[in-house]
Formats: structure tokens, C-alpha cells, sequence
């Protein structure tokens, strides 16, 4: 059903795109929404689900950008399989950065995390065979919007998932007490390493997509202020909810591309409205709750369990 | 039938920087046995649990669990060796469904894999379907079944002391630690809690220790009782022994030098 729906929602947006109706300017925008989403997703499974609050999303993303164009540029490694091991490698980096930094706790943890995801971005920015600080250039235009949507929708897949069993209940109960969960007997550690190399592992094939979108990236697109950036599509969105990441990320994508024409402004009404919504809504647009737990919907997935039974 | 012994504890001593909080502690409890651990705040109650539960290393003496060592283990390891706990102040997953409070107590005897999980294939449908009905019957247990799909912070006060032994019953212990379980109950709740946790160490087939302050649930149901003091243990023995204890007495109502 969520994948019926997922590709109705595709097929009506690739319509709009062909018939022209949807202009060059949205279409970029909308591609970046897809990426967004990824991205907010991921980042949501290790700040809102697990409850370990990570700022060095844009560094993992550095990782699965860079990793993927070497190798489709370079390397002449197809498209997909590129993106893969770019998604691996920003995995495999999120496990040995967890490992050691997992065991700090709240404001170290981010502190922890903000300083190696600006450690990434300054070895690659000191590495020539990338373009350094330059930038790498001669990126081939693979992503289109078919495949971000592709992967958005195997993001939103597996985390949904993911959470709905045993191993993501782990998860949120480290959340909601970590020493419950241990009591409960839940290895702590293993479950936040898990979530942070997931989250990580996703955060790179984002990057990989964001990267192959454009003739050059350079280090200066993922510094820690996109890292924030995510952080904002997360906390307005709702913690723990994936609904919440895809609000989060399509409101301020939406609205920074809504306000790119007012470009004075545009971080005065951004802002503004930040303010607003954390003094009304605390828990962000969702809260812990999806959309498939709310007003009509709740009957209809009740029922749906009650029949089960 | 002699009975086993299931866990006990040597000479055990836990220091916090010049504090002993727990000094030569020895302990015993055989299998089946409902024991109760008495003594006034700030005794080493709750660091004796700790200490059994891994919370705490212990800083001397040993620690053992069916004739193994468990000094060193982390908690989820002991959990899964077969002690499970309750809290004093209590630490429900507060923002989860009943139901999946208890659902995350079954987590380390599930054994299907990430891959089976995200795929929804094999294991996962049936050990998920197996998990929700043995929770669900846990929860009717403890005449939780109609909150199932509450969150577990809009519980009744009372209500929420059960679903944490609900849930610790999930894991499927061997020793159940109980740390204050009748705190802020009434009477009525607390000659309710005591029934039940006889019924439960029946029917579980449990070892049950308990923290009590409530004398008349302490007397009322355990077998065997330890009075601490200043972390040491002062007296052990059945409640009438306890009663009469001029050492016990004098450490709770004060005595003359």
C-alpha cells in the first residue's frame, strides 16, 4: 500500500514534469525535496528515533558525495552501483566515528559530532586528487528525478521498517530511558552504533544524488550549516516521526525556494517562523505521532489491526 | 528437596570516592524463595540491586548467578542471563504504547535479523505475531489489556508500577528484583500487589527479592528478611526472627546507648 501510493505520488508529479506544468525551477527544487527527505529521514532515525542528537549529517554526506563522483568520473563505474558505495563508505565511516563518540551523551554527543563532520569536510578540502577546496569539477548529470524518488521511497521503506520491529523498538526504547532499555536486556551500544551507521549509510547515497546533480561540488556545500539545516527539517517535522522528516524537509525546501525571489528577507521570515512554530508546536509538526495514526485514518488502521486478530 | 541456590553474593563492598555505600555484603537467595531487603533510607538497598543488576561494578567480593560469576557483565547480559528488575522511581518508556513496553522486553529472545525485518519476510512475521500475543497475555495478567494501546505516561499511578512488572516479566527472568513496588499505594493497592506478587512467583515459577518500606506487605509475604544499615547487613532471618531483632529494632525507632 505504501509503495502503491508512493508510486501514484510519482507518476502524477513525472506527468506534471513532462506536460511542462511544473517549470524548470520547481523541478530542480522538487528533485532537492527528494534528496531532502533521504536525508532528513535518515538524520531523524538517529536524533528523533534513537534519541542521540548528531550533527555531522552534512560530513557523511560529503563522504557519500565524493566517494560516488570519483568513481563515476574517474572510474567510469555506473551510476547506481557508484551511489551504493558511496552510501557503504559514509556507513562504514558512520560506524568507526559511533564507536568512540556514541558513548558521550546530549550536548557532548553534538558537540562530539559537529566537530568531525567539519573534520571531513577539511580532509577533503585538503586532498588534491578531489580538487581541494576548488572543488571537483566535470561531474557527469546522472540523477534525474525518477531516481531520487526511487531512493527516497527505499529510504522510507527501510526505516519504516526498520522502526516497526524488534530492532527499532531497541532503538526508541534507548530514547525513552536508556537504562530501562538496558534493564530490559537491549545492548545499548550496539543499537545507537546501529542507528548512527544506517543513518550515515543513507546520508551518503543522499550525497551521492546531490552530487551527480551538478558539473562541480566543492566542500563548501556541506558545511555544518546544512548539517543544521537537516537538523531544522528534523525538529520541525516532529522527532520520531517519518511523516515528520518528509513535512520537515518539504516545508523548508519549499520555503527557501519560495522565498529565493526575496532573497533580503528570506532568513528574517525563515526565522521567524522557526520561532513561531517551536513557541506553539514544541514537538514540531507531528510529534511522535505519523499521519497514518491521526483522525481518519486511525479508524481505518485500527480496523485494519482488529480484522487481523 | 533441598533447594537450589540461585544467587548470592560474598563480601561485597561498593565505594563511591569515601563513601561505602555497600561494605561486606553477604547474600543469599535459593531458588523459589520470596526474600525481602529492609532497611532505613539511604541504607544500600538500591545499590544492592544495582550491583546485581551490573548497574554497578562492585569494587571487592563476588557476585554469583546459578553458579556463574556475573561480575563485569553489563546489564543487557545479565537480563539475558535471567534477572530482571523494577525501578524506584519508574522508568517506563513513557512516550510508547503499553503494549510496546512490554513488546521491547521480549527484544533478546527475538532472533530474526535486520534483513528479515526491513524485508518483512521469514522469522519476522512469526516471532512479531508470537511477541503481540504473549504480550497481550501478559498485559491481561496484570488487567492492563484494555490500555494496551494507551501510552504508557497516561497510566494511573498504580497501573504504571504494574506494567513495570509486566514488562520485567517479559524478559522471562529467573529472579525478579522488585525495588519499592508498593511506593505511594494505598492499602487496598498494596494488599492487591501483594497477592499478585505471590500468584506471580507461583505461576512464573519465580525467585522474587523485594525493597520494601510498607512492614505490613515485608511481613506479610516474604520468607526470609535482610535488614541493611549504614551498608551492612544488621540482621537476616524469617519476619518473626526480624520482629523481635534488638539490632533492627533500634536501627528503625532509635535506642537508648
Amino acid at each position: 500500500m505504501f509503495l502503491a501510493l508512493g508510486l501514484i505520488v510519482f507518476a502524477l508529479l513525472q506527468g506534471l514534469m513532462a506536460a511542462k506544468i511544473i517549470g524548470s525551477f520547481w523541478q530542480l527544487n522538487i528533485t532537492i525535496i527528494g534528496i531532502n527527505i533521504i536525508l532528513a529521514a535518515s538524520l531523524n532515525l538517529i536524533n528523533g528515533y534513537t534519541g542521540q542528537f548528531s550533527l555531522g549529517h552534512a560530513g557523511f554526506m560529503a563522504v557519500g558525495a565524493y566517494v560516488s563522483v570519483v568513481l563515476t568520473t574517474n572510474f567510469q563505474v555506473p551510476f547506481v552501483p557508484a551511489l551504493l558505495v558511496g552510501g557503504v563508505m559514509a556507513g562504514l565511516l558512520g560506524f568507526l566515528i559511533g564507536l568512540p563518540t556514541l558513548r558521550l551523551k546530549g550536548d557532548y554527543l553534538a558537540i562530539a559530532t559537529l566537530g568531525l563532520g567539519e573534520i571531513i569536510r577539511i580532509v577533503i578540502m585538503n586532498i588534491p586528487y578531489v580538487g581541494g577546496a576548488a572543488g571537483f569539477k566535470g561531474i557527469p548529470h546522472h540523477t534525474t528525478f525518477a531516481w531520487v524518488f526511487g531512493f527516497m521511497l527505499l529510504t522510507l521503506f527501510f526505516i519504516k521498517n526498520f522502526v516497526n520491529s524488534t530492532h527499532g523498538r531497541a532503538c526508541i526504547a534507548i530514547r525513552e530511558n536508556e537504562i530501562a532499555a538496558e534493564a530490559m536486556g537491549i545492548n545499548t551500544t550496539k543499537y545507537k552504533v546501529m542507528a548512527f551507521t544506517i543513518g550515515a549509510g543513507f546520508a551518503g547515497i543522499a550525497g551521492g544524488l546531490f552530487a551527480h546533480m551538478f558539473y562541480i561540488i566543492s566542500p563548501a556545500s556541506f558545511t555544518f550549516m546544512q548539517s543544521f539545516n537537516y537538523l531544522i527539517m528534523v525538529v520541525l517535522g516532529g522527532l520520531g516521526s517519518l511523516t515528520g522528516a518528509i513535512a520537515g524537509a518539504f516545508f523548508v525546501t519549499f520555503i527557501s525556494a519560495a522565498l529565493a525571489s526575496v532573497p533580503e528577507f528570506r532568513m528574517i521570515i525563515f526565522a521567524l517562523l522557526l520561532i513561531l512554530l517551536m513557541f506553539y508546536r514544541p514537538q514540531g509538526l507531528f510529534g511522535y505521532v505519523e499521519i497514518t495514526h491521526l483522525g481518519p485514518w486511525r479508524e481505518f488502521f485500527l480496523r485494519k489491526e482488529r480484522a487481523k486478530r | 528437596m533441598k533447594k537450589q541456590e540461585l544467587l548470592r553474593a560474598e563480601n561485597v563492598s561498593e565505594v563511591f570516592g569515601g563513601l561505602k555505600a555497600v561494605s561486606d555484603f553477604n547474600f543469599y537467595i535459593n531458588e523459589g524463595e520470596l526474600v525481602g531487603l529492609i532497611g532505613p533510607n539511604g541504607a544500600g538497598k538500591t545499590t544492592a540491586f544495582n550491583l546485581f543488576t551490573g548497574v554497578y561494578k562492585p569494587t571487592s567480593g563476588t557476585i554469583s548467578f546459578a553458579g556463574k560469576s556475573i561480575v563485569g557483565l553489563k546489564p543487557h547480559e545479565i537480563t539475558q542471563q535471567g534477572i530482571a528488575r523494577t525501578f524506584q522511581n519508574i522508568r517506563l518508556f513513557s512516550e510508547l504504547s503499553v503494549l510496546d513496553n512490554v513488546k521491547i522486553a521480549h527484544h533478546s529472545r527475538i532472533k530474526y535479523g535486520l534483513g528479515e525485518a526491513v524485508l518483512r519476510v521469514g522469522r519476522y512475521l512469526t516471532e512479531e505475531t508470537a511477541v503481540e500475543e504473549e504480550s497481550l497475555r501478559l498485559l491481561s495478567i496484570f488487567k492492563l489489556e484494555s490500555h494496551a494501546y494507551e501510552l504508557a505516561r497516561e497510566l494511573p499511578y498504580g497501573a504504571q508500577r504494574r506494567l513495570e512488572i509486566a514488562r520485567a516479566l517479559a524478559t522471562q527472568p529467573k529472579l525478579l528484583l522488585l525495588d519499592e513496588p508498593a511506593a505511594g499505594m494505598n492499602p487496598q493497592e498494596t494488599k492487591e500487589l501483594m497477592d499478585m506478587i505471590r500468584w506471580v512467583r507461583d505461576e512464573f515459577k519465580l525467585t522474587v527479592l523485594l525493597i520494601e518500606h510498607d512492614m505490613s506487605l515485608v511481613m506479610g509475604i516474604c520468607e526470609r528478611i535482610y535488614v541493611l544499615e549504614y551498608g551492612m547487613v544488621i540482621a537476616s532471618g524469617t519476619p518473626q526472627e526480624i520482629q523481635t531483632n534488638p539490632d533492627v529494632i533500634k536501627a528503625y525507632l532509635g535506642g537508648e546507648e
